[in-house]
């Protein structure tokens, strides 16, 4: 149940002090993760003449849309399994990216000429009361293994979508949810990704309210006492987080398990410390949704895979090892 | 594991059976249920049905109905009596074969088969294909969930959990498979997988109801076993049942039934546990004999009623099983709930 459950590993700070290279190393990583995204297509930068406006145009912005994209949903996962205390929620195990879908579907139907801020408050403002709607569910239930939580919240999630494919195949927008399903990177040019920077915000906004977010995810009376407001945050941390999904929702699609997979990674090596975790949280979810995108990008040419795909073979992949390994250690 | 799989078993002991009143009584759902369906096909027959009665046009819209109705039969048949089996063999009432991604993992077959072999693979046709893949679906299945839930592991929120995820990976893997196929490769593998019950084909349905009421024939024979089995392995060792034989058996029909369902109408996650939760519910007792034929029944009801109305009043005959998987999925979630709700 608890997030100290891996803390307690002798040797662990030790190691961490012994290696000072590791962050430089992983940041190297993903640098190069980045320079091949920004050498991979299908049109051929460096030998066109229209090479340089090319990589301006498409290039530049897809890569800093993953950066963007991959920190803020990986920090915001982390946020999530903190607030609950619980290793294996994040924003797909919770049904927001799905209420964030509904709300973007319910804006196409009843104001269709909302602009692309509009569409990204209200598909927020949808994502924040879904995963309020979660929270309230799990404040009901009584027998609150680590196992059910997220098993609501999938279940949830897929009710919600059931709904919005209904309503969505009732007014023939079926192919525009069809997209918001399907994360992918591949629509990303200039003048689109522009509006990702918000979740840039969040990633920043979570490394600031990193200790606060960590003390509230203790409970409501250790909070108190210690000074925290709790109520505030827990509001604050559900909004930043729904603000994530929802925005990447309008401008990526779904990035599913992947605010799940990565901080669960991160903990298993490094331990459980929040603070001095997230910068690998921001490297890892960037990492992850770049290699997966180079993936999707290169295994059939000139086509696309969507990000999402290979997103969810590899999510679900290190999932089932993280519960396995877990119910191993006798943990669930 | 037994705390949450008892759920509408538990608590009161089944009334006294015996005097005539309480027999119609027991028998009445079950009649209402079929009572219902017939209603039901008979209104998807014929209603709004543009040539006037009795002309030769009449006949020809309704017997190009009487196909849906058919594949609706052969599905709730084919998914109630699995749903059932799946749960007397794993001794609980939550986990369905659906759920745990038995469908996701006949959608993934399917198309690793295209993948690997390209558009030759449908020269496999009939009776033979049917059973070279389910006897592949077995296999695989029984290794897999084998391994994964084999001795201490054994709980069954981590079943429920793992096989909700197993589920999101193979369909994850199949949609990334079909986006590295070909367009005719696609264009094969559409047609043998994304079946509906608005368009049926009529030269699978044949052996689809010979393979459906060949099980259904078979378990109702053995049905007092079943009740048997269902009370544990101890139990059924000790009254002389050949517990591995037998469980092994079931297993292999639910495999079949699924993947004939899911090569009829494509994958719905809920629509087994809906009906098999409802069938517990109304059944007016525990024994596969009161269970299996009310399971069908509420099937029927439940996938007539909703192809009625979304056919004949939505006119969006195409959404059948998402409704289905919009009901399913609210009961399930109440139902997980249930018992930690305050």
């Amino acid at each position: 149940m608890s997030l100290t459950a891996e803390t307690e590993r002798p040797g662990a700070s030790a190691r961490r002090s012994g290696r000072p290279w590791a962050l430089p190393v992983a940041i190297l990583v993903v640098v190069m993760l980045l320079a091949l995204s920004l050498s991979v297509g299908a049109f051929d930068i460096l030998g066109d003449e229209f090479g340089a406006e090319m990589f301006w145009i498409t290039r530049v912005p897809r890569t800093l849309a993953l950066v963007l994209a991959g920190a803020a949903i990986a920090t915001s996962g982390l946020v999530m399994q903190v607030l609950t205390q619980n290793r294996f929620v994040d924003a797909t195990t919770s049904g927001t990216t799905e209420w964030a879908a509904l709300g973007l579907l319910l804006t196409a139907l009843l104001l269709p000429g909302v602009g692309l801020v509009g569409k990204m408050v209200i598909s927020s403002v949808s994502a924040f009361v879904g995963a309020m709607v979660f929270l309230a569910i799990l404040r009901r239930v009584v027998i609150r293994t680590t196992l059910i939580v997220p098993l609501i919240g999938i279940m949830l999630g897929a009710v919600v979508s059931a709904l919005t494919t209904f309503l969505a195949a009732q007014f023939n927008l079926l192919q525009m949810v069809g997209t918001w399903f399907l994360g992918s990177f591949g629509e990303i040019v200039r003048g689109r990704y522009e509006v990702l920077w918000v979740v840039a915000i969040v990633t920043l906004l979570v490394f600031l309210l990193a200790d606060r977010i960590t003390v509230a995810g203790l409970g409501k009376d250790l909070a108190t006492s210690v000074g925290v407001r709790y109520d505030v945050i827990l509001i604050g941390g559900t909004a930043l987080v729904a603000v994530a999904a929802g925005v990447t929702t309008v401008v990526v699609g779904f990035l599913p398990l992947l605010g799940l997979v990565v901080p669960n990674v991160v903990s298993m090596i490094r331990g459980d410390n929040v603070r001095s975790n997230l910068p690998w949280v921001v490297l890892g979810g960037t990492g992850l949704v770049t290699a997966c995108d180079l993936v999707g990008r290169t295994v059939n040419m000139p086509f696309e895979v969507p990000v999402s795909l290979v997103l969810g073979v590899v999510g679900s992949a290190v999932f089932i090892g993280l519960l396995l390994r877990q119910a191993k250690r006798g943990a669930l | 594991m037994s705390g949450i799989a008892q759920l509408s078993s538990g608590g009161a002991l089944p009334p006294e059976r015996s005097g005539e009143t309480s027999r119609w009584r027991g028998i009445l759902p079950l009649a209402a249920a079929l009572l219902a369906s017939l209603l039901l096909a008979a209104a998807i027959l014929v209603h709004a049905n543009p040539a006037p009665v009795g002309s030769s046009g009449f006949w020809i819209i309704v017997q190009s109905r009487l196909l849906s109705v058919a594949t609706i039969v052969l599905v709730a048949t084919a998914q109630a009596v699995a749903t059932v089996m799946f749960h007397t063999v794993t001794a609980n009432r939550i986990l369905t074969p659906s759920i745990l991604g038995f469908d996701a993992l006949y959608v993934l077959s399917q198309t690793a088969l295209v993948f690997v072999f390209g558009v030759s693979a449908t020269r496999m046709e009939g009776v033979p294909k049917i059973i070279a893949q389910s006897a592949l679906m077995v296999a695989f299945a029984t290794i897999l969930y084998g391994w994964l839930f084999s001795g201490r592991r054994a709980n069954l929120h981590l079943m429920l959990l793992v096989g909700v995820v197993l589920g999101i990976g193979f369909g994850s893997v199949a949609s990334f498979l079909q986006r590295m196929l070909t367009p005719s490769e696609f264009d094969v593998l559409s047609a043998r997988l994304f079946g509906s019950i608005s368009k049926a084909d009529p030269a699978y349905l044949p052996i689809a109801a010979v393979i459906v009421f060949g099980i259904l024939a078979y378990v109702w024979v053995r049905r007092r076993t079943y009740d048997v089995i269902a009370l544990g392995r101890d139990v059924s060792v000790g009254l002389g049942i050949r517990y591995r034989r037998e469980v092994v058996t079931m297993l292999v029909l639910v495999a079949v039934l699924v993947s004939v369902s899911a090569t009829m109408v494509g994958p719905m996650t809920f629509y087994g546990f809906l009906v098999a939760t409802l069938a517990y519910q109304f059944a007016p007792g525990d024994r596969h004999a009161d269970v299996i034929p009310l399971g069908i029944g509420i099937g029927l009801v439940t996938l007539l009623g909703a192809t009625f109305v979304l056919r004949h009043l939505f006119s969006a005959a195409g959404l059948v099983t998402v409704i289905i998987e919009f009901v399913g999925g609210t009961l399930f979630l109440i139902v997980l709930l249930r018992k930690g709700l305050r």
